[in-house]
């Protein structure tokens, strides 16, 4: 019976259901707020209960879509409305409806103002996430795709920092730039194929020329989002002026939108030019890694340097991509997810110590482990997932990615594991900065200990991390079918790289 | 020759309106010039809409013509008469309020509107050279009035002013270009001009009567470089004017414009697609770049209708039934974007004061949250951010300018966009990001709610409609194609 529910359908919008229970919230200002908080964070919590049936019968030996729907939408022009999950999408739809209540969770006392509004703003922002990844439609996709820049502008914009605006500005015009050229090339697609249904695209050959020219219009759109060197500015300052639950959704989701789209799109659609300008993406996912590493090393704002640390993992991602093999693309998957749980929480470590200091300078800290001992725990974990220790998460992806760059290039695999050593670097020197010495600012000793609230947060995060570190088959398991079917439709294209294997 | 009645009856609906016009004539002049008497007038004139629109909406989609072939009525025709007739009620129905405040409150304002009505819906049934040129004096010389309305402002006798120099010089260029291609054609019907040329046998004299009729039209749709009127008469005209020509125009001179290049000259693809192309580029530059600078919303709103005007021309230069169908999807959303953008302009006073810059915004939704939420709206559909009505509109019209090989137009179109989403998120940014100093007035009128309120919802649900939509701008973009 509940197989045949629409089960995506809901999820991706029961979050506006939500939205019209807030709109209906009455009394005075004080009880708008705290009933907007409870009606968002259940909300936000029963999508995620409603999303485990995805994963609980989700079967991983299957090549293809699952729990799809279809529907007409434009009838006869080949555009229809047309949901469904494969072992890509589906941890991604997972980690959107998992990371929102706890963002949710973490603007609790942060957000004082416009409690209704922001709350508004991040169940908008979770249907279009969640209706991104489900889309198996080209227009649906890219309605989703471009809608999330309206709650996120404005969660930037009206919660943000001192220079929100700019940073604002920054992110909705850099992204809208890409994505208006990959655009051109749907309409491109959309006339050669007659059709924008993703599976029967998957299909469809273009012509090599055609590829060249489609394959760079999507890469303007989706290095934007990753964000690939040198189109990654806009994320240190986003990241900086965003609110912490900002921060965490824009670092564990949206940055995954460029990912996944280049294993939705480009792969599948223009192997080809995939292949020819795979060299093109080691270039910059390699000036991505190293540079960011470097200016992540000069930074004395703790966001910041966690932002452009994002910008180097998200490096391993493109690299294990583009090297076409199936280690490098599941272990791109695998850091993707594991970078969104790992960054998501590194935000929200800092957003811990920024609710009680108002700053983010990493001078004004220092010996912070001596007054909240059990944070220091939980930023250690994570800070050493991201450094990638055996046992983490971070492991995993980024020693398949090397395996895989190590296909392609011993070295691509040698310039990206330096990444790894500087990484470990700037981390462990913010931790040492932040966490020990001496206590040189007396507002450091009158911090108070972590809440059960931030513990709650924390809690799942880590459990998570943990669990893909030592058990990471629970997570390629699912992916495994849908990465060898990328890899079958490259293969069949002859694609050299592949037979090299 | 014969008078028929049946050779009349397809132009009923502009019959009424015409006659109704007439009749408000007498009530205007036999009213006095009250307040009162102007809110009969318009209210007359409203009821007088309703009933052209139950006309057009029931009427069976036939394709007849009267007046000798001169009239056209279509459901191409139909369709852009409902989009011109929804405009200008909009615009007519929140004059009234402001009506009472402003000093344009004279009877004479909706008989003048009724009267470019009218000529603007000949416009759209165009279908000789003589017809045309009747239809545009029809409807540009009321407007040339109803823009210098305020006659204590110099600004506004200023803008009525530039507007009939520029719009009289415009008018010749028609004229002009209308004498040559008749010169050469020997015929004044569509019909007969495409039938006389043919793409392999094309004198000079014809291209250039050709391009003079086409600028002439450019004129009225406000198209780059025929735009420069357009901010002084929109910023200097009283806002309800304003809002009607930002509104119902500038479909009507649309339509005429696709009635003339797919019609008459449909057998020149070529050439006036070239026209079209520059045209369009120009526009979407002009109207994204000249709005940055703006500090004043009504001029902001000129610019971007200029730009609106440059995505649309990009899917007429397609010259394809597809291009036709971007084009009327366009403008659907066109004039809800507008009509619900005014509808929140014209609130825009302090203590009764018209307040029309742009930093007048601001705080906007800590103040008005329903008008800021709907003003937010209007924008992002401007700039064209799914899922809203103005995304499917670019859609429509880029696809068809990427199947007809216009590839680089439709990159500069979307580049464009980018630059045109920075002004329309400056907007948002003054309302949202920033604190106000002083609150707008509170009031607001049950018509801008109404008005408001339906955009909103159609922007919104603009997806859910659009198969529906597609299938009759489909049915009306064949029967323009099938016009000769």
């Amino acid at each position: 019976m509940i197989d045949n529910w629409p089960i995506l359908s809901i999820i991706t919008f029961l979050p506006l259901a939500g939205v019209l229970s807030l709109l209906l919230i009455r009394g005075d200002e004080r009880s708008i707020a705290q009933n907007s908080r409870y009606v968002a964070l259940w909300v936000s919590s029963f999508t995620f209960l409603v999303s485990l049936p995805i994963l609980i019968g989700f079967d991983s030996t299957l090549t293809g879509y699952h729990f799809e729907e279809k529907a007409v939408w434009l009838a006869g022009t080949g555009i229809g409305y047309h949901m469904g999950v494969d072992g890509i999408s589906m941890p991604f739809v997972l980690l959107s409806t998992f990371l929102t209540p706890l963002a949710i969770l973490a603007s609790w006392q942060a957000i004082t103002v416009r409690v209704r509004e922001y709350m508004i703003a991040f169940l908008v922002l979770e249907t279009m996430m969640v209706g991104m990844f489900v889309s198996l439609d080209m227009l649906m996709f890219y309605l989703f795709f471009e809608a999330v820049l309206i709650p996120m502008f404005l969660i930037i914009g009206i919660w943000g920092g001192p220079r929100r605006v700019y940073a604002a500005f920054k992110f909705f015009l850099y992204t809208l730039l890409g994505s208006v050229l990959m655009l051109v090339c749907m309409l491109a697609i959309y006339i050669d194929a007659g059709t924008t249904d993703i599976p029967v695209l998957a299909g469809h050959r273009f012509s090599e020329s055609m590829q060249t020219w489609l394959f760079l219009g999507f890469l303007a759109s989706f290095a934007v989002k990753v964000p690939m060197w040198p189109l990654h500015t806009w994320l240190p300052d986003a990241h900086v002026e965003a609110p912490t639950a900002g921060s965490m959704i824009l670092a564990g989701v949206l940055l995954k939108m460029g990912g996944y789209g280049f294993l939705r799109f480009s792969l599948p659609m223009f192997p080809m030019a995939s292949e020819y300008f795979a060299p093109l993406i080691f270039t910059l996912s390699i000036i991505a890694v190293i540079y960011t590493s470097l200016v992540a090393l000069a930074q004395s704002d703790m966001k910041k340097m966690i932002a452009y640390s994002s910008v180097a993992h998200m490096g391993f991602v493109t690299i294990g991509i583009f090297t076409l093999t199936e280690q490098g693309i599941a272990g791109a998957m695998f850091q993707m997810i594991s970078h969104g749980l790992v960054s998501a929480a590194l935000f929200f470590c800092v957003g811990v110590v920024y609710d009680r200091l108002h700053t983010r300078d990493i001078s004004a800290y220092g010996g912070v482990a001596t007054v909240m001992p059990r944070y220091a725990v939980f930023f250690m974990f994570m800070m050493l997932a991201s450094v990638g220790l055996p046992g983490t998460s971070g492991f995993v992806g980024e020693m398949l990615v090397l395996v895989g760059a190590w296909h392609v290039s011993s070295w691509v695999a040698f310039f990206t594991a330096t990444g790894l050593v500087l990484g470990a670097t700037y981390m462990l020197w913010l931790y040492r900065r932040v966490m020990f010495g001496a206590i040189v600012n007396d507002a450091v000793k009158n911090m108070e200990p972590m809440q059960m609230r931030e513990f709650t947060i924390f809690l799942p995060l880590s459990f998570l991390v943990l669990l893909f570190g030592v058990y990471p088959m629970a997570l390629l398991d699912v992916m495994a079918v849908s990465i060898q079917f990328v890899l079958d439709g490259l293969s069949a294209n002859g694609l050299s790289v592949l037979a090299q294997n | 020759m014969v008078f028929d009645l049946t050779d009349i009856l397809p132009a009923l609906p502009e019959m009424i309106l015409a006659t109704l016009a007439l009749v408000l004539v007498l009530v205007a002049a036999y009213g006095g010039e009250s307040a009162r008497n102007a809110q009969r007038v318009t209210r007359i004139a409203l009821g007088g809409i309703v009933l052209a629109l139950a006309l057009i909406w029931s009427s069976s989609v036939g394709n007849e013509t009267a007046f000798g072939g001169m009239f056209r009525a279509d459901s191409f025709a139909g369709y852009m008469k409902i989009l011109v007739l929804l405009g200008t009620f909009c615009a007519l129905y929140m004059s009234i309020t402001p009506l009472a405040k402003d000093d344009i409150n004279k009877p004479e304002f909706a008989l003048l509107v009724m009267l470019a009505l009218v000529g603007m819906m000949l416009m759209i049934s165009a279908n000789d050279l003589m017809s045309l040129y009747m239809a545009v004096e029809l409807q540009s010389l009321p407007l040339y009035v109803v823009a210098a309305m305020r006659t204590n402002s110099l600004r506004s006798s200023e803008a009525g002013l530039k507007y009939f120099l520029l719009g009289a010089l415009s008018s010749g260029m028609l004229l002009y270009g209308a004498s040559l291609v008749y010169g050469f054609a020997g015929t004044t019907s569509f019909s007969g001009i495409a039938a006389a040329v043919s793409a392999d046998q094309l004198p000079v004299v014809f291209i250039v009567g050709m391009v003079f009729m086409v600028s002439g039209i450019a004129f009225k749709i406000s198209a780059a470089p025929f735009h420069m009127w357009t901010p002084d008469v929109y910023q200097g005209s009283p806002s309800p004017v304003t809002a009607l020509f930002a509104i119902a125009p500038k479909v009507a001179a649309m339509a005429l414009m696709m009635r003339l290049t797919y019609g008459a000259f449909g057998s020149i693809e070529a050439e006036w697609s070239q026209v079209l192309v520059a045209l369009s580029i120009a526009s979407m530059v002009v109207g994204a770049l000249g709005a940055i600078m703006q500090t004043d919303i009504k001029r902001m709103m000129a610019y971007s209708s200029i730009a609106h005007m440059g995505y649309a021309l990009a899917g007429l230069a397609a010259g394809t039934q597809q291009g036709a169908l971007g084009v009327m999807i366009y403008m659907t959303g066109y004039i809800f974007m507008g009509a619900g953008a005014f509808a929140i302009i014209l609130l825009m006073r302090r203590d009764g004061q018209s307040a029309t810059r742009v930093a007048d915004l601001q705080g906007l939704s800590r103040t008005h949250p329903t008008l800021a939420l709907g003003l937010m709206i209007m924008m992002f559909s401007m700039a064209g951010i799914p899922p809203l009505a103005g995304f499917f509109g670019k859609w429509y019209v880029f696809l068809a300018a990427v199947n007809a090989g216009l590839v680089p137009l439709a990159v500069i179109g979307v580049v464009m966009s980018v630059v045109g989403a920075f002004y329309y998120l400056r907007i948002i940014k003054i309302m949202y990001f920033e604190d106000a100093d002083e609150p707008l007035d509170a009031e607001i009128p049950v018509a801008n709610k109404l008005v408001l309120g339906v955009s909103i919802a159609v922007i919104l649900l603009f997806f859910i409609g659009l198969s529906p939509l597609l299938e009759t701008a489909g049915f009306a973009a064949d029967a323009l194609m099938a016009q000769l």
